[in-house]
Formats: structure tokens, C-alpha cells, sequence
């Protein structure tokens, strides 16, 4: 169901006039009222006559995660603080946190383009949101939240964890959607299994997944397990949280919302802008927030784009399930690797769950990928050939995807460690 | 006649024997005969019990992948070229044994021998017309 057919399914010439009258307010107010953004653009040689519509955007300098941190923690706000009706901030696991402020303005906009999400997989009135995205400072809970409530849906706030009360809200209060980072909800099914309940008939429709990276296997994986449809959601603390992009129900690309999040791709290196469908990094200008608007930051997140138009009937760009990170991206004897691509090949071999990880070494200056896989019932041979065997077919199937050698090695069920948030998939032993 | 076998994934590292060990103690399970194949990264652990659908069931509980695989015990008599006949009559009849290992019963002058084996019905059709006994479950638990 499309929430706001108005600007979701907008004619794309009227789309690029509305993108460019904001884009030229947008840069308007920064140069005026945020020195951090008058700063760069001086350094940059481009005053705001100089922006004259959305195809100039590409003028405009860049930012960069470790800019704003430098600036916190109110060097991006562009009202006064007495305007602002709320703060959030990144995680801060990297270092300083980065500050998203919110004016009630802004706070609305979150909930329209959350309940464009919540409404794209098809949750409406009648709709139980069980929303075990974490609440507080994490933009995952509130985001959710909000737009579950614009949309007039009934919302379990019961936040990220507690997987025994997670099971027993689904099963007495008859969730119909659940929203929570995709390798959570194969914890919960694992869970549910465990304590006899089949998560397949919980009666669940639709999971909204993001934050962390997934693929299509997991994808399939994830929606046989649960029963549901699985749709990926896009968002990040610095831009406004989820809502910047989501899946319609065709499941081919997730819409940006562009009339408010403005997607271009770089070639991360040379930062030069890329046509549609070649893969690069993401690149994101707020075109209608009001505390802390954002200028052509560098989500460091790598898909692409087409703007062709989508069956759904928007025509909105859509942005391919995100492929990797510029900075998760490892870089494994001069080969650049993708835990992304990784997961795609193991989830193809038959009986794998997506519980594995990914141990980085250096030996004797050469760099090691060793792949571990969890065994379970259904892999399980009792003769050791077939065993190994299915650790050299691994092998040489990561060998054909990635032209390098890893090394799978099976592990026992549930010695990698469950995460209630996102998934940790790496563990880069180098000391370089 | 086939017997009940317990196959289970161990990792090689410290103190996963031990656990299963444990876990089957704590149950009052016996383990009869025990046999381990290892690789340079995980094993596999082939026990006879006293009760099979238990252990299973307690190993699982503890985390353990475990799956209950048909063998054949065959008795073999505990002197120089016993076990020799046996493998000379199994091959005869092109019947491949896949691994095998042996205990020795005290109670008893023959030994014993695990024998896992793809045509299992075969081989107890061979085994039978050369007049070699085999065991069943019930045989094995009185021991």
C-alpha cells in the first residue's frame, strides 16, 4: 500500500523541481546559520546563488562522519536549541557520537516516512507491531514507533531483547508485524523452537529488518522460518534513523523517500559522482529537516541505483539491499571481500542457518580468512569424509565467488555468539 | 540384527568430551564402547549406551548435535585371526565396511566389534551364512 501516493508516486520531472527548490533553501539556511557548513563551502568555492537546482548538487563538498564529530555536540544544529524537541546520537562504538537533533518539524517527517515503510509491507489500523527495535538513543525504536502510530497500528513497545517476553507478546497478543535487525529474528525462531512453539504459524505477516547488513538468502531463510514477509528498511542516526529507504512488497530495491533524502552514488576514491547502476558509495542530502541538516554525507554504505520505474507504481529511486561498507569492507590479500558475499554463497549450501563467522588472520604476512559455519541436525553426518567434504565444497564455492582461498571450518551449534542488536560477523585478528 | 550407535559433532577443543561425558553420567547412561575419528578441526564421537533414545535426548539438551546411526555388532573370537575372518568374509562379498572399532566384553570369552556399513543387510546376510553372530540391542545390554 503506498502511504502518500502524492510524493511517493510523483511524476519524476516535478520530483527534480520540488528536490531542487529545497535543495536551494537547504543551502540557504546552512551557509547562514551553520558555520561547519559555511566553512566547507567557502573552502569549496561555492556560494548558495550557485546552487540553481538538483543537478548542481554535485558542487557541493562532501561530509564526512569524523567532520561531525568533531563539531559535537551542537555544531550541526541549525535552529535555535529551543526548538528542538529531541536528541539522538550514532552509537558512539567508533568514537564520538554524532548528534541528530530534531525540531517537532522534523520529528514529523520521521513519522510520515516511517509509516510510508510500516505501510509499504502492507501494516495498517488493524495491524500489532511488535517493536523490538532497541528504544532510547538508537534510532531504530522511536522510528518505528512513530510511524506505527501515524499509521494508527497498535504498538508493542517492548524494545530490542528479553527473547522469552518477546515470545510470550507474540503468542498472547497475536503480533502481526514485527521490526527488529534480521539476525534477531532468526534468534527469536531459534527460541521459539526451543520452547515449542512453531515460529512459522505465530501468525506473523510482515518483519521490517535493517541496521545491519543481510542478504537475499537470509532473506529466504528468514521468511520461511517466521512465516512472514521480510522487507529491508534503510536509515541511518545521521540522516534522521530508518525511514531514509524501504522495500515495497515487490521485494526488487528499497524506494528512497528522495522528496525529503536526496541518494547520489561516488566512486569512494575519486568522490566523482556515478550513473545509475553502477555500484559506489551512498551519498545522502536531507533536503527537509530543520536541527541538523545534513550536506552530502557519506553514508560509507555501498549499493546503487535505478530509477526506472518500480510495478508498485512509485517513482521513487530505488537503492539495491545495501552491498557492503566501505569500511566493513576487508581487504583480504589485495582482494576487496564482502561479508555480504560471503553470506550469500554459505546460506546457498543446503541446511546452513545463517549463524556463522568470520576470523581474519595474518600468517606469516599472508592474510587467512578462516569461514565458520555452525553444524546442526540437518548437516550432520555421522562419517567424517562427508563432513569434510562439505567444507571443501564450501570452500571452493567461496573460491569461485570471491577468487580467494578460505578456509570453512564447522563449528558446534550455538558457539558463536546470538546478538539481540547487530550481529558482530568479523573478528580481524591482524595487527596492522 | 542392527544396534543403536550415537554419532556426535564435537569441536576439537578443550573439555567437549568431557562434557558429553558428563552429560551421560549425570543421566546414569553407560557407555558401553566408544570410539572417536577426529580431522585437524572437529571429531566425530560414535558411542554404544545402554539406552540410545536417552542419551540423545540429554546430549541435545546440552547443545550437542547427536543423531542415532544403525551399525552391527558382530562377536568376534578374541584370539590371533578373529577378526581377520570376519573382514576376509565381508570382502569376499564385496560388502564395504566404512569404520569399524571393538571392545572387549569381560564377561565374555569373544570380543565385539562396532561395524558401520552402508548395505547393512547384506552384510548380516553374509555374515549369517558363514555362521557369524551378531548381536541385537538386547544381547548388548546384557552384557
Amino acid at each position: 500500500m503506498i502511504w502518500n501516493p502524492d510524493f511517493e508516486s510523483l511524476d519524476r520531472s516535478a520530483l527534480a523541481r520540488l528536490q531542487g527548490e529545497r535543495l536551494g533553501r537547504l543551502v540557504d539556511t546552512l551557509y547562514r546559520r551553520v558555520p561547519f557548513y559555511r566553512k566547507k563551502m567557502d573552502a569549496a568555492g561555492v556560494k548558495p546563488h550557485d546552487i540553481q537546482g538538483i543537478a548542481d548538487l554535485p558542487r557541493l563538498p562532501c561530509t564526512t562522519k569524523d567532520e561531525m564529530r568533531e563539531v559535537y555536540p551542537y555544531g550541526l544544529l541549525a535552529v535555535s536549541l529551543k526548538d528542538i524537541v529531541e536528541v539522538h546520537t550514532s552509537s558512539g562504538t567508533t568514537g564520538t557520537p554524532v548528534v541528530d537533533a530534531y525540531t517537532a518539524g522534523d520529528i514529523e517527517v520521521w513519522a510520515e516516512v516511517m509509516a510510508r515503510t510500516l505501510a509499504a509491507g502492507g501494516t495498517g489500523r488493524h495491524d500489532i507491531v511488535q517493536n523490538a527495535y532497541g528504544y532510547g538513543l538508537f534510532t531504530g525504536g522511536l522510528g518505528v514507533h512513530y510511524g506505527a502510530r501515524k499509521i494508527g497500528a497498535t504498538v508493542i513497545p517492548i524494545s530490542g531483547g528479553n527473547t522469552r517476553r518477546q515470545l510470550a507478546m507474540m503468542r498472547d497478543f497475536k503480533s502481526t508485524v514485527i521490526a527488529c535487525t534480521p539476525s534477531y529474528s532468526l534468534f527469536l525462531a531459534e527460541a521459539a523452537r526451543e520452547e515449542g512453539m512453531d515460529p512459522s504459524k505465530a501468525g506473523l505477516k510482515a518483519g521490517f529488518f535493517g541496521a545491519e547488513p543481510w542478504s537475499e538468502s537470509m532473506r529466504g531463510e528468514i521468511q520461511q522460518q517466521l512465516g512472514l514477509r521480510a522487507l529491508d528498511i534503510y536509515g541511518l542516526t545521521e540522516i534522521i534513523g530508518p525511514g531514509v529507504a524501504m522495500e515495497c512488497e515487490g521485494q526488487v530495491g528499497l524506494h528512497v523517500n528522495e522528496d525529503h533524502f536526496y541518494p547520489e552514488i561516488i566512486d569512494p576514491a575519486s568522490g566523482k559522482v556515478l550513473p545509475d547502476g553502477q555500484k559506489g558509495e551512498l551519498v545522502i542530502t536531507t533536503l527537509t529537516k530543520d536541527g541538523t541538516p545534513v550536506l552530502r554525507y557519506r553514508t560509507r554504505d555501498i549499493t546503487y541505483l535505478d530509477r526506472t520505474p518500480c510495478a508498485c507504481g512509485r517513482t521513487t529511486a530505488r537503492m539495491h539491499r545495501v552491498l557492503g561498507r566501505t569500511d566493513d569492507m576487508l581487504i583480504i590479500r589485495g582482494v576487496n571481500v564482502f561479508p555480504s558475499q560471503i553470506e550469500e554463497v554459505i546460506l546457498k549450501v543446503e541446511g546452513i542457518e545463517p549463524h556463522y563467522q568470520l576470523i581474519v588472520e595474518r600468517r606469516d604476512q599472508l592474510d587467512e580468512l578462516e569461514v565458520q559455519v555452525e553444524m546442526n541436525e540437518g548437516l550432520f553426518s555421522d562419517e567424517i569424509r562427508g563432513l569434510e567434504r562439505m567444507e571443501k565444497k564450501i570452500e571452493a564455492d567461496l573460491y569461485a565467488t570471491l577468487s580467494i582461498h578460505t578456509r570453512v571450518r564447522l563449528v558446534e551449534p550455538k558457539s558463536i555468539a546470538r546478538s539481540e542488536g547487530k550481529a558482530k560477523r568479523i573478528i580481524d585478528k591482524r595487527q596492522l | 540384527m542392527s544396534v543403536k550407535q550415537i554419532s556426535v559433532f564435537l569441536e576439537n577443543k578443550k573439555g567437549r568430551l568431557a562434557e558429553v561425558t558428563m552429560g551421560l553420567s549425570k543421566e546414569k547412561i553407560n557407555i558401553r564402547a566408544l570410539a572417536l575419528a577426529d580431522t585437524a578441526d572437529f571429531g566425530v564421537l560414535r558411542i554404544i549406551v545402554d539406552n540410545p533414545e536417552r542419551a540423545v535426548t540429554a546430549l541435545k539438551a546440552r547443545g550437542f548435535v547427536a543423531q542415532v546411526t544403525e551399525v552391527i555388532a558382530v562377536e568376534v573370537e578374541d584370539r590371533p585371526g578373529g577378526l581377520a575372518r570376519i573382514l576376509e568374509v565381508l570382502d569376499q562379498d564385496n560388502v564395504n565396511v566404512e569404520y569399524m572399532y571393538a571392545y572387549v566384553e569381560k564377561k565374555r570369552d569373544n570380543a565385539i566389534v562396532i561395524c558401520r556399513i552402508d548395505d547393512r543387510e547384506r552384510a548380516l546376510q553374509v555374515l549369517e551364512k558363514h555362521g557369524i553372530a551378531t548381536l541385537n540391542a538386547e544381547a548388548l545390554k546384557a552384557l
